[in-house]
């Protein structure tokens, strides 16, 4: 056995039995989070949310799936055609090919790279193509507009979210997903880097287009913004795609503050993977809280939150974290 | 092995989208093949060992610049049949324009060299322990941390001169100061209500003082009473 997995095949096998073992159950994850989605917004809004389709609803997501798939496929006559259906796909794509370096375990990653958190950022920073795209394929005034909104919200609150990754590089002096998990044993960085959380938090909202950041698909003003032409399984897939980039945000939010495997207290080691989920599921829980409890931003006071409050005080918090680290010698690495 | 036909496929596509920039009518699509090619260069520095390189490549280019790039060409009102009328004046002068670069290109090219030092670090092997992330954060950041901050404080002063230079007009154009608009006193005021208390200096008390008048008994329903 250990012969065949060195040879290429092996390897090969190997790795997309781990990918599968990963994919299956985050894809089921994402159509469960839909659910739990409208069954929060329901308790929240004193409804009920689904519940005819299997008990308690839950097979709704399959239903919706099957309705998706049955649908037509419309293209506008005046789209780029090449590209209007290439961007559901980068936006799904991306989305899945993030969890290659995230460690559900401790050595659980599908590929443990030195350069892990660089590569999420990249992965994470790439999502705003699948969204120009379709917006400009589409050959809509909707979608166009909700394209370059997102355009400008995403590399903004990139700005701040590089901060934030940095200062937590900082206290943990590795780019390796599993060191900055391991770094985090005694003590979580939620606790000394709290203010970074709520920073991180935020630009995730406003990352992964969510309420109260959701203006590039402002249904009040741009209809759908930019999935405005989209129909059936490409429609699916932005919708597969977006939640799916709200567990991503969520597993690094888990793994840079909430310390990762790690159980409150050092508790019952063992179930490293499901303190993981749980954390996971702790965040999205607030994602959609959000969603029920606040207001669609306006777009210049989405710009002045991530440009005049939130990057100078990132920049700051990073200064001084960098400044006490070195006064009391925290400097991980002996430097 | 697998490493070579990767090697060649990256390079096979990098060169194909470098060649379909400068030809592809759309200048959408144009950008669209220059992150192809940006994609593809950072695949080639992975491929060598330079991953931090490679992620740097994506992060900053592929993920902030190109962004921008297609941003800006989307909102391009570009006629391409006027584009297209002037070909055949200006052919002359961009084919030779062209040639020169050419020429220059295989000058430097064929007087081009590794430096002595260079060729001799070639063949080290690469130190064990030392990841290529920390190597590049070691010079940058310590041996040469001057030059960089130099380098730093230009770009601040290139791009303070951008915001000077479009913040032209500011008298008027409206924009909003929150701290004003918190603290304004006057005709709407932002008060914290205690839950089922009422609003007493504004006539609204709970629970009500006497009870709300009775409706009147109204004869005929014209009007629009309804």
């Amino acid at each position: 056995m250990d012969a065949f997995l060195a040879t290429p095949v092996g390897v090969l096998a190997l790795t997309v039995a781990q990918a599968m073992a990963l994919l299956v159950p985050l894809l089921i994850g994402v159509a469960y989070l839909t659910w739990a989605e409208r069954k929060i917004l329901g308790a929240m809004q004193m409804r009920k949310g689904p519940n005819v389709v299997g008990p308690f609803g839950m097979l709704q997501p399959f239903a919706d799936a099957l309705k998706m798939l049955m649908k037509e496929t419309i293209i506008p006559s005046g789209a780029s055609r090449a590209l209007f259906i290439m961007a559901p796909m980068i936006t799904f794509t991306l989305a899945m090919l993030a969890w290659a370096v995230i460690p559900v375990n401790d050595g659980w990653a599908i590929a443990d790279i030195n350069v892990g958190i660089l590569y999420l950022f990249a992965i994470s920073s790439l999502g705003v193509y699948g969204i120009i795209i379709a917006g400009w394929a589409s050959n809509s005034k909707y979608a166009f507009l909700g394209a370059l909104r997102s355009a400008a919200q995403m590399v903004s609150y990139e700005v701040s979210m590089g901060f934030v990754i940095v200062t937590v590089l900082l206290c943990v002096g590795s780019l390796n997903l599993s060191e900055i998990v391991r770094a985090q044993e005694g003590m979580w960085f939620i606790i000394p880097l709290f203010p970074m959380f709520i920073i991180m938090f935020i630009s995730a909202l406003a990352e992964t287009n969510r309420a109260p950041f959701d203006l590039p698909e402002g249904e009040s003003e741009l209809v759908a913004g930019f999935f405005v032409e989209y129909s059936s399984m490409s429609f699916a897939l932005f919708f597969l795609g977006e939640y799916a980039n709200m567990i991503l945000m969520s597993a690094l939010i888990t793994i840079l503050f909430l310390g990762g495997w790690y159980g409150p207290f050092g508790l019952l080691p063992a179930l490293g993977p499901l303190w993981f989920v749980l954390k996971i599921c702790f965040c999205l829980f607030v994602f959609v809280w959000v969603r029920a409890t606040f207001p669609r931003y306006r777009y210049d006071q989405l710009m002045r939150l991530g440009w005049k409050v939130f990057l100078p005080f990132s920049l700051v918090w990073l200064v001084i974290t960098a400044a006490a680290l070195k006064i009391f010698g925290w400097l991980p690495g002996g430097v | 092995m697998i490493a070579a036909i990767a090697f060649y496929l990256f390079a096979a596509v990098l060169i194909a989208s470098a060649v379909m920039v400068v030809t592809s009518r759309n200048p959408v699509h144009s950008v669209l093949f220059l992150i192809l090619a940006f994609f593809n260069a950072a695949a080639l520095f992975l491929l060598a060992g330079a991953e931090f390189l490679a992620m740097i490549l994506v992060i900053v280019y592929v993920g902030a610049v190109a962004v921008l790039f297609l941003f800006v060409v989307m909102m391009l009102d570009v006629d391409f049949s006027a584009v297209r009328e002037g070909f055949q004046k200006y052919a002359p002068v961009g084919g030779a324009v062209g040639a020169i670069l050419f020429l220059e290109l295989v000058l430097v090219f064929g007087s081009w060299t590794f430096a002595e030092e260079a060729g001799a670090l070639r063949v080290n092997p690469m130190p064990i322990g030392v990841d290529n992330t920390r190597a590049i954060g070691r010079i940058l950041y310590t041996d040469h941390v001057w030059l960089f901050q130099l380098a730093g404080l230009i770009l601040l002063v290139a791009m303070i001169g951008a915001i000077v230079l479009t913040l032209r007009g500011r008298a008027t154009s409206k924009r909003q100061d929150i701290s004003k608009q918190v603290n304004r006193l006057g005709s709407v005021n932002l008060r914290q209500v205690r839950s089922g208390a009422g609003l007493a200096e504004i006539g609204i008390e709970r629970p009500p003082v006497d009870p709300p008048p009775a409706p009147k008994q109204v004869e005929h329903h014209g009007g629009g009473h309804h």
